[in-house]
């Protein structure tokens, strides 16, 4: 009978062979990256045995680059790791401070950015401000690798398009154009360590003047994958970002948003809130761009 | 069942040991090696009472596999007072009564040791935050809050 086995291949190929030798014997794998929701799942949700293939050996998934025109962010690299890379905190503050939030010093010291992707939890904090800096997943498998807008990564509760044989490597990012800025913000009943109820991304660039020329708005716990809303964008796009345009992009937010009433929060609640929070985080990211 | 053969450092001190390769390091520290300082609270990551520092990272070790830890320098409550004598951080623990039951104590010590390390003159916000992933259930955290100002002072400015 199988029970569970560990591997940690020390390279991309040897990493897919693997997988896709698993995948054509029908045998069941799980990739793991820091654990910080794996090692709860398999303890709580599903404890039946797998083979676990630990990623953290292979260089691409480790890899960080911040380049002339676009950034690589490794899929298993460490939230506390990204944290302590200023260049990378000034390029994408909104980001890099949703990967802070999550948990504690010590789920940081493993959690990634890449497994909050692939976990694909309507709450998970990264997702949004991935989206809103138009984030493109790199995906490896045995026939080469593929790319993805992280928009497009996550299909609905715990699910992705990974196919068996496929790991995500990393998140690529556009690196923002002059007076362009992300921020993300949460809402949380207590101050740490909690899922967010409801989430808002913004990224906008502003022009000489003032006035946004571009704009990606971003909700999550609020439905069953985060929600890219145009219409919040299309709300910002042409304006000041003054309070009448932060207003129409809340009342968009509250609109799309389609939230269920749980331990957390209420629908009515989370409507409301995810509204307040694009204000808010549209407020900010239009402060940093201006700066 | 595949046990796994780790090779790892704990507390500077070489040592091998087998493993399921489903176990994590906090059964494996507790169950295998006898080294039962580091403890189990809540096995899910959230309380922080099996926090230790793997390559001078804060982690829970709940939630790292015993696997993981192969060629990897751990650090554990064991190894936090030397031969000279406690941490200023365990002394002002005592010192301060920033425990009564002691649970959460060696997971608060090492998380402390882990920001002192990173961050010599933390502000209390700054303390705070750090440790909110360490709940105790005793204390109400304010004499742990004080003793580990008391203990970056001291650090800073040896008596």
């Amino acid at each position: 009978m199988a029970g569970y086995a560990y591997v940690a291949p020390s390279s991309l190929d040897e990493a897919v062979a693997l997988l896709s030798e698993h995948a054509g014997q029908g045998k069941r794998v799980q990739i793991l990256a820091g654990g910080t929701d794996l090692l709860v799942q398999m303890r709580s949700v599903d404890n039946s045995p797998r083979t676990i293939v630990d990623i953290k050996q292979i260089a691409e998934t480790n890899r960080l680059d911040i380049g002339a025109r676009e950034t690589f962010i490794g899929a298993a690299i460490a939230s506390a790791v990204l944290n302590e890379n200023a260049d990378l905190k000034a390029l994408f503050p909104g980001l890099l401070e949703s990967a802070d939030l999550i948990g504690s010093a010590q789920i940081q010291g493993r959690a990634s950015m890449g497994g909050n992707l692939c976990n694909a939890s309507p709450a998970g904090d990264t997702i949004p401000p991935m989206i809103v800096n138009a984030g493109i997943c790199v995906i490896a498998g045995s026939a080469g690798t593929r790319e993805l807008a992280v928009q497009d990564f996550v299909t609905g509760v715990g699910t992705n398009v990974l196919k068996d044989g496929e790991i995500l490597l990393g998140l690529k990012f556009p690196n923002p154009a002059p007076r362009t800025a992300d921020a993300y913000l949460r809402f949380i009943p207590r101050t740490e360590m909690d899922i967010a109820v409801a989430g808002a991304a913004v990224c906008l660039t502003l022009a000489d003047d003032g006035t946004c020329t571009a704009a990606r708005v971003a909700i999550g716990a609020v439905a069953t994958t985060v929600l890219l809303v145009a219409a919040a964008a299309d709300a910002l796009i042409g304006t000041k970002v003054d309070d009448t345009a932060l207003a129409a992009a809340a009342t968009a937010c509250s609109e799309a948003s389609t939230p269920i009433t749980d331990k957390r929060g209420t629908v009515k609640f989370r409507r409301k809130v995810v509204g307040v929070l694009c204000k808010r985080a549209a407020a900010i990211a239009r402060d940093r761009a201006s700066s | 069942m595949n046990k796994i053969q780790v090779e790892t450092s704990i507390n500077g001190e070489s040592v091998e040991f087998l493993c399921e390769p489903q176990q994590t390091l906090l059964d494996v520290l507790r169950e295998e090696l006898s080294r039962t300082g580091t403890k189990e609270g809540c096995a899910t990551g959230d309380c922080g009472a099996c926090s230790v520092l793997l390559d001078d990272r804060l982690v829970c070790a709940c939630l790292v596999l015993g696997a993981e830890a192969q060629g990897k320098e751990v650090t554990t409550i064991e190894g936090i007072a030397t031969e000279e004598g406690l941490h200023p951080l365990q002394q002002k623990f005592l010192e301060h009564a920033a425990l009564q039951c002691g649970i959460c104590t060696p997971g608060l010590i090492v998380a402390s040791k882990a920001l002192l390390d990173k961050n010599p003159d933390p502000d209390e916000e700054t303390i705070r935050y750090w440790l909110a992933g360490n709940l105790c259930r005793c204390t109400g955290y304010d004499k742990i809050i004080r003793a580990v100002q008391d203990a970056a002072q001291e650090l800073a400015h040896p008596a």
